[in-house]
């Protein structure tokens, strides 16, 4: 490679941190066979990591003119703006950067708590919060580079934490570790079977995923709520309401730090699953044929691989991951018991994870901590300052609209089409290639 | 009309994709755009139908300037494009697709079918295209689809006809209609640029040809000059048309089909009763028009056809009823018709789709883990030993030109131990030098005796590779013929006629 050529040396080093393929820009027509919603996938999944940061800060902004707009003091002094123009700023700085201070605070460190072991608190609320959302977010990216978009994390989730629960509950005079153990692998199964069900419909009837899974949750949610409410299930003995036992204490997950802090031993397992997530994806034979059906399934099958058996294997897998999500639901962050609200929407937070993580695993891992912030930091901000803990889901929402629509953040902050480096590239290989041919 | 392009120069980034490129298609002139694969005519039409500006240079519709910003622009100044990969939506009728666009209306804002229907047919009448309007487009071949296209441009009043490789996607039969279609077209004032890479065609048609190598224009051609200088200054060196290839040195016969149909999944009989085998360091081409079995048979021998009746046996071992991998472990190598769609998968790496169809065990693969390491040196060997031009195995495979990506496939295949190559189309759409490149890879193969099974709807790639040609019509084997056999009989026997005094080899 010659001196000469600066825009060839670095693009092999942005080809391969952000393949920003867009279909249909580089001579590879969008062939109109494949499904919508597998281009609509790639394109989400192939924005580059600099529009997963810039869409969070560019949701931030919005939220913070939402706080800004909504404060009562803002609203009063925009009513003298013009006599005395300051009074409105410093409101607006005080709600804003007092809301995003206790937003921190209440999920990061608080220094108005006194010494170190207080003031970590909501680092160790985030983390909690994360747990689930980590694994979860990883079933769901899972699905995403098979090209299967599974929404079914709720029944994952349900069977998954009724599995566990069940076994947690029941299962008394096991000992501490084998009790828990075997909880977590009846968790982990029952989520995987669920999971496993809309992928072989897909597999062996073309059943459309999207359209089975979210079925499959209402089957999921209404099963579990009249098991919750028969006795001899998974009812508390004697009481008329839809909720179990309490877990035995040798199923529980320990406390990791003491139990002054919340976060639980299910962190160390998530930060374990990402990473053979990670090596299932970029190192594994099974994740070569995964990605290769996801991105073309033609060529997987005339390259000999099994598709329809690729797409159960898939859901398996993920359906697997997120059931260990409602596994550490049970056993970890709220063990006096569930009810059929267990979930708490992190199947469907699942997917904003992944597809901010963009599907990467070290990527949805970073998006569930940021989301697990959101959320330890959310109530924070209501009880502190009294905003809504709604604005941080409408930042939450912000955020995934904005990174469905790359090229909406790419103008806002006046970025190149990622495009443009599609043809200066091939245009590259081709130069090169007719200077050889003379 | 006349057209006119004074000095457009496009650049992207450090290219200069078209280099100050100046011609002039008289009205009623057939003018031939002939270049190599990248050699920037496609962009140079891209300028002229206002999907790209220019960087520098103007356009001349009769001697006025043009300044187009969309193919909105250039489609009411009188530009009609009819793309290579057709701009149609399948499940519309043929007339939905004329007016889509600019629907004629009656009272109320209702479409006007009938209106439609009308200029469908008054074009068709016009041009002897025999096309029924309320056609299903995806159901037409797609010979009649290209058919639609002229159709829709020419409804709009096109007076400059683009052909963006048109003859691409057709069979030698559809070309041969086209041509004629083309000069139907001339003898009505339209003017046609006509882009392509395939010599004969030039020749048949054009009345001037411009020759663009790198993006510049090399030279003018007259119609009557011969392909080798045709060739020669498309690509800047003499190449043969024909490769060297010696005997063929045969062995026992290593693909016995005997008796073999296929039935598709809607039910319909696509291979009859077929019969032939091909032997050790042989290459047997299957000849004929598109559609007419060849897709199939090559997918029933590979398992991708359900329904298979008959014998396929392989070295004495039968492969009817097995899996695709099954087919592929016992040795079969296989370069799909459509490498797009079956052979590669555009997002992943050059390397990993060396190992696309080895991802089962060693040497890429062990206890379930891949092995980058032997992956990345066995993917840098074969960058050098099959001349992929890429910037390295990391590069994705959808950035590649057609070429190069065809030597990703054949360089996947041939790396195998292999005891049956099946090459489908394997040099369609590709330029010259890749051609040749191709055509001596699959020679070395069968001298290395390896049975070859090739199969193209191009007779002089089946006249240039094979020992013997098989040539299929309409499901059956006309005939199994020599490989020296003429190709005026080759031709009749595509159309189902088995000449008399043939003989049968």
């Amino acid at each position: 490679m010659s001196a000469n050529e600066p825009v060839d040396s670095q693009l092999p080093t942005i080809a391969q941190e952000s393949p920003n393929r867009e279909p249909g820009q580089d001579g590879t027509e969008v062939d109109p066979g494949r499904s919508r919603w597998s281009v609509a996938i790639r394109e989400i999944l192939n924005g580059s990591a600099m529009i997963s940061v810039l869409a969070v800060i560019l949701a931030i902004v919005i939220g913070g003119i939402l706080i800004a707009v909504t404060d009562d003091t803002v609203q009063e002094t925009a009513g003298y703006f013009f006599s005395r123009p300051g009074d409105m700023f410093s409101a607006i700085w005080n709600s804003v950067s007092g809301a995003y201070i206790s937003l921190f605070q209440g999920s990061i460190y608080n220094f108005r708590r006194p010494g170190f072991a207080n003031g970590i608190r909501p680092l160790m609320d985030t983390l909690t919060f994360a747990t689930p959302l980590i694994v979860a977010g990883l079933g769901v990216a899972l699905g995403f580079r098979a090209g299967l978009f599974n929404i079914g994390g709720r029944g994952q989730m349900l069977f998954g934490a009724s599995a566990a629960g069940w076994v947690a509950f029941s299962f008394s005079g096991l000992p501490f570790p084998i009790h828990l153990i075997v909880a977590i692998v009846a968790g982990v199964a029952a989520g995987a079977v669920w999971g496993g069900i809309a992928g072989l419909l897909k597999a062996t009837t073309g059943a459309n995923e999207v359209i089975t899974t979210i079925m499959l949750n209402y089957v999921a949610y209404y099963f579990v709520y009249w098991m919750l409410s028969t006795q001899g299930l998974l009812q508390l003995p004697g009481s008329n309401n839809p909720k179990s036992p309490a877990m035995l204490p040798s199923a529980v997950l320990p406390p990791m730090f003491g139990v002054q802090y919340s976060l639980h031993w299910g962190f160390i397992v998530a930060i374990a699953v990402t990473i053979f997530v990670w090596w299932l994806l970029n190192r594994s034979r099974l994740g070569f044929e995964f990605k290769a059906v996801g991105f073309n399934p033609n060529a997987a099958r005339v390259a000999g691989i099994n598709v329809p058996r690729m797409m159960t294997y898939v859901m398996l897998f993920s359906g697997a991951l997120v059931g260990l999500a409602g596994v550490f639901q049970v056993l970890g962050t709220v063990t006096t018991g569930f009810s059929s609200g267990i979930d708490a929407g992190i199947g469907f937070d699942a997917i904003t994870v992944a597809l901010l993580g963009r599907s990467r695993p070290w990527g949805v891992f970073a998006a569930a901590i940021l989301f697990g912030a959101f959320k330890a930091g959310g109530f924070a901000m209501q009880a502190s300052q009294g905003i809504p803990v709604d604005i941080v889901l409408v930042v939450q929402s912000v955020i995934v609209l904005l990174i469905a629509a790359p090229p909406l953040v790419r103008a806002v902050f006046r970025l190149p089409k990622p495009n443009l480096l599609a043809p200066v590239k091939s245009a590259k290989s081709q130069g090169k290639k007719a200077v050889v041919t003379k | 009309m006349k057209l006119e392009l004074k000095g457009i120069t496009k650049r992207f980034g450090a290219l200069v994709a078209n280099d100050h490129i100046s011609l002039v298609v008289e009205p009623g002139e057939i003018h031939c755009l002939l270049g190599e694969n990248g050699a920037g005519k496609s962009t140079l039409m891209n300028v002229l139908y206002g999907l790209y500006q220019a960087d520098e240079g103007e356009i001349l519709l009769d001697d006025v300037v043009q300044n187009f910003h969309g193919p909105g622009d250039a489609m009411a100044a009188g530009i009609g494009m009819v793309h290579q990969h057709f701009m149609l939506i399948p499940v519309f009728t043929v007339a939905e697709n004329v007016m889509l666009g600019h629907e004629p209306t009656s009272f109320g804002g209702r479409l006007n079918m009938a209106k439609a229907r009308e200029q469908v047919r008054e074009i068709s009448k016009r041009f002897g295209f025999d096309l029924d309007p309320d056609a299903i487009v995806g159901d037409l071949p797609v010979g009649v689809q290209q058919r639609v296209e002229i159709i829709k441009a020419l409804s709009r009043d096109a007076k400059v006809l683009v052909f963006d490789e048109p003859t691409a996607v057709l069979t030698p039969q559809e070309t041969d209609e086209l041509m004629v279609i083309m000069k139907q077209l001339r003898e009505a004032g339209t003017s046609i640029v006509f882009i392509t890479h395939k010599l004969r065609e030039v020749r048949e048609v054009a009345d001037t040809i411009t020759v663009i190598r790198l993006g510049k224009v090399v030279g003018e051609a007259s119609p009557t000059a011969s392909n080798e200088e045709l060739a020669s200054m498309m690509v800047g060196r003499a190449i043969e048309l024909t490769i060297e290839k010696g005997k063929a040195k045969l062995g026992e016969p290593a693909l016995v089909v005997n008796k073999l149909s296929v039935i598709d999944p809607i039910g319909q009989l696509v291979v009859n009763n077929i019969s032939f085998d091909v032997k050790e360091g042989e290459i047997v081409a299957i000849a004929g028009v598109q559609g007419n079995g060849q897709t199939e048979l090559v997918e029933a021998i590979m398992g991708l056809q359900p329904k298979v009746t008959g014998e396929i046996a392989l070295g004495g071992k039968s492969l009817v009823g097995r899996s695709v991998r099954e087919v592929l472990d016992a040795g079969v190598g296989f370069v799909p018709e459509d490498r797009n769609e079956d052979g590669l998968v555009s997002e992943f790496t050059i390397a990993e789709n060396l190992m696309l169809d080895r991802s089962t065990g060693e040497p890429f693969v062990k206890y379930g883990g891949l092995q980058l390491a032997v992956l990345a040196d066995f993917a840098e060997e074969k960058l050098t030993e099959f001349d992929i031009r890429a910037q390295g195995i990391a590069t994705h495979a959808g950035n590649l030109s057609g070429g190069n990506q065809q030597k990703v496939v054949l360089a996947r295949e041939l790396s195998r131990h292999l005891s049956l190559l099946v090459a489908a189309q394997p040099t369609r759409g590709l330029d010259v030098g890749s051609v040749e490149f191709v055509h001596t890879r699959i020679v070395e193969a069968r001298d290395s005796g390896v049975p070859v099974l090739v199969v193209s709807t191009e007779l002089d790639e089946v006249v240039a590779l094979a020992d013997r040609i098989a040539v299929m019509y309409r499901g059956g084997i006309v005939g199994i013929v020599p490989g020296d056999t003429p190709r005026d009989v080759l031709g009749l026997m595509m159309a189902g006629e088995m000449p008399t005094g043939g003989k049968a080899a």
